[in-house]
């Protein structure tokens, strides 16, 4: 059984983001989303700090330190891009414009429950940043995270035991071991990769797993 | 006639003193105001209360107040970067004060007192350690936590272009916090990398207006060792 690498979770992501709608890809992992956009999809790509429209990191000699995205990277505006600031584009977040966000995670729980900002309540050093905002504000949130943590405990839980960022609030969860649709208060796994039974993927799992009718394979993009 | 022009720096916070609130607007390195923090240093002020978005970097900007000692309380989103463990020896040692809420928050709480609202109810954070001992209410069958308005003595304002009036333009992302953190404090003081004439600006796109200004200069680099002059007086 080999895991997808954090490209293959990304490009399965990416797979669910439709034509048209504005996305928010959170700080971290789901950054690598925007690498793997289907071809032929319209996707405008928010970030919290002013723009809708934005494009792909530039050339060395194009960097402009007034250009970056949330995870204080440099990137580029795409023709057709705006820019606006920050009361605006949390409007445009808490005003539930954003069809998608795609969130990193510490816990998921099947009630949809997300923490991913604090792995203590006493944390002296508290990083929310935009997560909570994009968690009450999206339309939908998926989640994209290991699926065990570098313990090797898991990481989809019956309830979650780290502070909350949003309660209620998770659609699918993408890891690299299986998708996951979150609803009616349960995990039903709807991807899987090769190799891996169900019986080891639910030892890998705080919660109960239910298996959609058809499971489809997980693999990495060639 | 009204000229907001000035050179002086002495000028920027005359009348200020120990204790005092400034927001400085930026996200990251867009849009930080160097060349004011810098005259904010020189000018001995202590016991400040920071509000903005990050919590800065390294001994430069930002930075260098936590290792001079003279920031008493940040406001912000986003406490991590280089200054972090200073930050967590500061706060064990009782000498300085944390709030911490999502970045939509703050953003709405400097907006809100800028223009003139107390308080609103936002959806964000409604059922976190955030909303806990905060009124909570029920709009359309939706939990909701009350947010009050955040004000300030001062903000401190990078801008790309920045007339007498005090009309301003941002360059590109640099905009973010900074005209909303103009409309909020009491004094608002702005360094711009070009000060232009009336009408330089067009009116249609004036990204922060006049009426929110105070204060504008000229900005200057801020060389990277001067900051440093912190260590000869802690």
């Amino acid at each position: 059984m080999t895991p997808l690498s954090r490209n293959g979770i990304a490009a399965r992501v990416a797979l669910d983001i439709q034509d048209g709608w504005h996305v928010n890809l959170g700080i971290g992992m789901p950054e690598m989303v925007a690498n793997y956009l289907p071809e032929g999809r319209e996707i405008l790509l928010h970030s919290e700090n002013g723009i809708l429209g934005m494009g792909p990191s530039p050339a060395e000699e194009d960097v402009d330190w007034t250009l970056i995205n949330a995870g204080k990277k440099p990137v580029t505006a795409l023709p057709g891009a705006s820019y606006f600031d920050h009361a605006w584009s949390f409007g445009i977040i808490r005003g539930r414009h954003l069809e998608l966000c795609v969130l990193g995670g510490y816990q998921v729980a099947p009630n949809g429950d997300l923490a991913n900002w604090a792995r203590d309540a006493n944390d002296p050093l508290p990083a929310i940043g935009g997560a909570m905002d994009l968690a009450a504000g999206a339309q939908r949130i998926f989640v994209m995270m290991t699926h065990n943590d570098k313990s090797g405990a898991p990481k989809l839980l019956e309830s979650c035991s780290f502070p909350l960022t949003g309660a209620g609030i998770v659609k699918k969860v993408y890891t690299d071991l299986c998708v996951i649709d979150v609803a009616d208060n349960r995990f039903t796994v709807t991807d899987m990769v090769e190799g891996l039974t169900r019986e080891e993927l639910q030892n890998r799992t705080g919660a109960p797993l239910h298996f959609a009718d058809q499971v489809a394979v997980l693999k990495d993009p060639a | 006639m009204i000229d907001k022009r000035a050179d002086d720096l002495a000028r920027a916070f005359e009348g200020l003193g120990d204790g005092i609130s400034v927001m400085i607007g930026g996200f990251g390195d867009a849009g930080r105001p160097a060349y004011l923090l810098k005259a904010l240093l020189d000018s001995g002020i202590k016991d400040l209360h920071f509000i903005s978005n990050n919590a800065g970097d390294g001994d430069t900007g930002l930075g260098a107040f936590y290792h001079a000692g003279r920031v008493r309380k940040l406001s912000c989103s986003f406490p991590r970067g280089s200054v972090a463990p200073l930050m967590e020896k500061l706060i064990r040692a009782g000498e300085f004060e944390l709030e911490v809420m999502p970045q939509g928050t703050l953003a709405e709480r400097i907006r809100a007192a800028g223009a003139g609202i107390p308080a609103f109810f936002t959806p964000t954070s409604y059922g976190t350690l955030i909303a806990e001992g905060k009124e909570t209410r029920d709009f359309d069958g939706r939990g909701h936590v009350l947010e009050t308005a955040l004000h300030a003595d001062v903000a401190l304002i990078h801008a790309e272009q920045a007339d007498r009036f005090g009309n301003l333009t941002f360059r590109h992302l640099a905009r973010n916090f900074s005209p909303l953190m103009a409309s909020a404090a009491k004094r608002t003081i702005v360094e711009a990398d070009h000060v232009v004439e009336l009408g330089d600006i067009d009116a249609h796109n004036v990204h922060s207006p006049a009426i929110f200004t105070d204060l504008v200069y000229q900005c200057h680099d801020v060389p990277e060792d001067s900051w440093h002059d912190w260590r000869a007086s802690a």
